[in-house]
């Protein structure tokens, strides 16, 4: 194997993926670090996976379920149609707000050893994919609690787990860039998450949103996600709107591509500015 | 070409430096208001140009870190990178390790490089130093399995197998850097970029590295080493590179080029060396001074007694504590080696906290005229740490001012001239 390497002002492109490959282990070796040191540090380490989405979960089936008699998605128990969308959402948020932070928590690493840049975010989000299927648990604890059994269509939640890896990382690597240009930035992303966590359909069903809003509603990426989240989660008392779904999708694809364009063209000033 | 193993060509890197702005880093806050002032000027002076930037030009300076250099490296090769700070020693290595892109030009490289910048990248303080080494391996560049195949050759090397299962948090200093050295060296790359990382780690440890790099380079890699130490530099490599202000001075071999470099003429005669305190030594070197009798001269006539000044500041009580100096010829041999346990008040083993102050007498009729420099450090013995050091420094000449051993235009061989006992037996 040949290993000829050039370097030239703007050449750095050429090599980008085949270099991902090379350093693939390093994706899984950042991961691993992340999640042994998020464990070792915590005492809770793997309770917080858990407890976070589930308070989060009563505290929004008692306010948006019980007090605002909003309508649940079919015959499903509320707290299942909010976990559903509890877990797409904090995978997302805990993405984001991880990968954001990733490469100024990695500065030193940035200066003094080269690496496609980008292993760094994509290795805390799938960090926060770990989270999310230890999280995951619990919905399987609350099915069996309500004892309601979910349908073949369950079976297709690997795709709308791609489709949330696709928006977190479009949007992760977008804000991380951000992040390393401006220092402030960091300020704003917690807001961003918060703001969405309203914004999007997690305490509620998306079907209560009015029908010539719909549209508008999912120009949300997250909407897609949690919708396609409860569809194959809730089974028939789940329907999908599809114009808004495939919306929605094109638009975790078009911030996909737009991350990883902004994250390249910024990423090789990265040593210089960090 | 089939030899050649990295080609440069006319590489050039320049940064932008903002004169007036005192922010290290760019904040959104200011882009923002930056952008909403110029908008604003628009509005009230819409026909008049106005610098839209959150810097305008004339408080920028473009400063070209690296100005067209061009070189060839041959495979097996080991190559020295010197010149003084800011001559863009490293802004070449973060070229050569891809860690920052140039500005202009082209390095062709035909083989997997390793650098080595800093010793232990990437260390987690709170994995064990089993975990970390596998962390730093996969950092550096090596894959599982080789870590895994190579996993107890690095322990051994590294000499802390029994706190492999502590988190290096607890380690001592000496412990990391040796842990951390240890998997550096076992990389293989057929191109190896090594930064001053052997400025770590105490003497023995220091001796250990340098030989383990010449293992290496005799493996037939190539070695890029950058230091300001000119006996590394001389030990370890044939070639030398010269930058000086981003361009190439010189190139080719070791001893001409140092010594070169060492005698440049715009560097005068400094007998005499200050250094600020540094809050982070526990112990350091303040002053170190040349000095004959005639005060402050940094000539001294070859038959004329002289001393050596050698001030130093300790922050707490050590044991066994002593100072070592070189004096050193031009082509960066030892001359003169002495060495003491501090004394320090009455008290032989510790050295107390404060000012000390020690001079040396040297006595005239010893050295050949020449120029000298002094290297001195600051060491404990038991556990050897290096305390605080300085190589080189303190340029000073012995002048032949025609005395009885030092007969001017007389063809200097020997490095000592001195008046022995001559008897006549028969």
């Amino acid at each position: 194997m040949s290993y000829k390497i050039i370097i030239e002002a703007g050449r750095s492109e050429r090599h980008y993926w085949r270099d991902i490959w090379r350093f693939r282990e390093l994706f899984y070796i950042l991961a691993w670090r992340d999640i042994l040191v998020r464990y070792k540090q915590t005492v809770i380490g793997f309770a917080w996976a858990i407890l976070r989405p589930l308070l989060t979960m009563i505290v929004f089936t008692v306010i948006f379920g019980k007090l605002a008699k909003l309508p649940s998605e079919g015959s499903a128990p509320y707290a299942i149609m909010v976990y559903a969308a509890m877990l797409p959402w904090q995978f997302f948020s805990n993405s984001l707000s991880e990968a954001s932070n990733s490469l100024l928590d990695n500065e030193k690493l940035i200066s003094k050893v080269y690496f496609p840049r980008m292993i760094v975010p994509a290795s805390s989000v799938i960090t926060s994919f770990v989270d999310f299927l230890i999280s995951s648990i619990i919905l399987l604890a609350i099915m069996v609690w309500y004892q309601y059994w979910p349908s073949w269509r369950i079976m297709t939640l690997p795709f709308f787990i791609s489709i949330a890896f696709a928006a977190a990382m479009g949007l992760g690597l977008w804000l991380t860039a951000l992040n390393v240009k401006y220092r402030d930035f960091r300020y704003i992303v917690p807001f961003i998450l918060q703001f969405g966590l309203y914004i999007s359909p997690v305490g509620f069903s998306s079907s209560i949103v009015p029908e010539k809003y719909r549209l508008l509603y999912s120009l949300n990426p997250m909407v897609s996600v949690i919708d396609g989240f409860r569809w194959a989660i809730l089974g028939n008392d789940s329907k999908i709107y599809l114009p808004g779904f495939s919306l929605s999708l094109g638009i975790v694809v078009a911030f996909l591509i737009y991350g990883i364009v902004y994250f390249r063209r910024t990423e090789k000033n990265f040593a210089d500015i960090i | 070409m089939s030899d050649t193993i990295i080609k440069v060509e006319n590489l050039s890197k320049s940064y932008i430096i903002g004169h007036q702005s005192n922010e290290k880093y760019l904040a959104l806050r200011d882009v923002l208001a930056s952008q909403a002032k110029s908008f604003g000027k628009r509005l009230l002076h819409p026909f008049k140009n106005s610098a839209g930037g959150l810097i305008s030009a004339d408080e920028t300076e473009e400063f070209w870190a690296l100005d067209n250099v061009s070189f060839d490296i041959k495979q097996g090769d080991r190559v020295g990178i010197i010149g003084r700070n800011g001559a863009g020693k490293s802004t070449l290595l973060k070229i050569l390790s891809r860690i920052t892109e140039p500005t202009q030009g082209r390095i062709e490289i035909d083989g997997r490089v390793a650098s080595l910048l800093e010793v232990g990248t990437g260390f987690h303080p709170e994995l064990t130093g089993r975990e970390n080494v596998f962390l730093n391996g996969a950092i550096l560049g090596m894959s599982k399995a080789d870590i895994r195949r190579k996993f107890d050759e690095i322990v051994a090397f590294s000499e802390v197998e029994k706190f492999l299962d502590t988190p290096v948090k607890r380690y001592s200093s000496g412990m990391y850097v040796k842990l951390a050295f240890a998997v550096a060296a076992h990389l293989e790359p057929e191109i190896l970029i090594i930064d001053e990382v052997l400025a770590v780690g105490d003497a023995l440890f220091q001796e250990k590295c340098l030989g383990k790099m010449e293992t290496v380079s005799q493996e037939g890699r190539t070695v890029i080493f950058v230091s300001h130490n000119m006996g590394a530099i001389k030990a370890l490599c044939q070639n030398v590179l010269l930058l000086s202000s981003g361009r190439v001075q010189s190139i080719g071999n070791v001893d001409e080029i140092i010594s070169d470099y060492l005698s440049d003429g715009s560097t005068e005669f400094k007998p005499s060396l200050h250094i600020p305190k540094d809050a982070s030594k526990i112990a350091q070197f303040t002053e170190i001074t040349v000095s004959s009798l005639a005060e402050g001269a940094s000539q001294i006539a070859h038959d004329k007694p002289y001393s050596i000044t050698l001030q130093v500041f300790v922050k707490e009580k050590l044991p066994s504590c002593y100072l070592a100096l070189h004096v050193i010829d031009s082509d960066l041999q030892t001359i003169l080696f002495s060495r003491n346990f501090c004394p320090g008040k009455g008290n032989d083993d510790y050295i107390l906290p404060g000012k000390h102050t020690y001079s040396i007498h040297i006595p005239g009729n010893l050295l050949v005229p020449g120029v000298y420099r002094i290297s001195a450090h600051l060491a404990t013995s038991s556990p050897a740490v290096l305390l605080d050091g300085y190589d080189n420094v303190c340029k000073f000449e012995i002048y032949d001012n025609g005395s009885i051993y030092a007969k001017k235009g007389f063809p200097w061989r020997g490095k000592l001239s001195v008046p022995l006992d001559w008897n006549y037996i028969g």
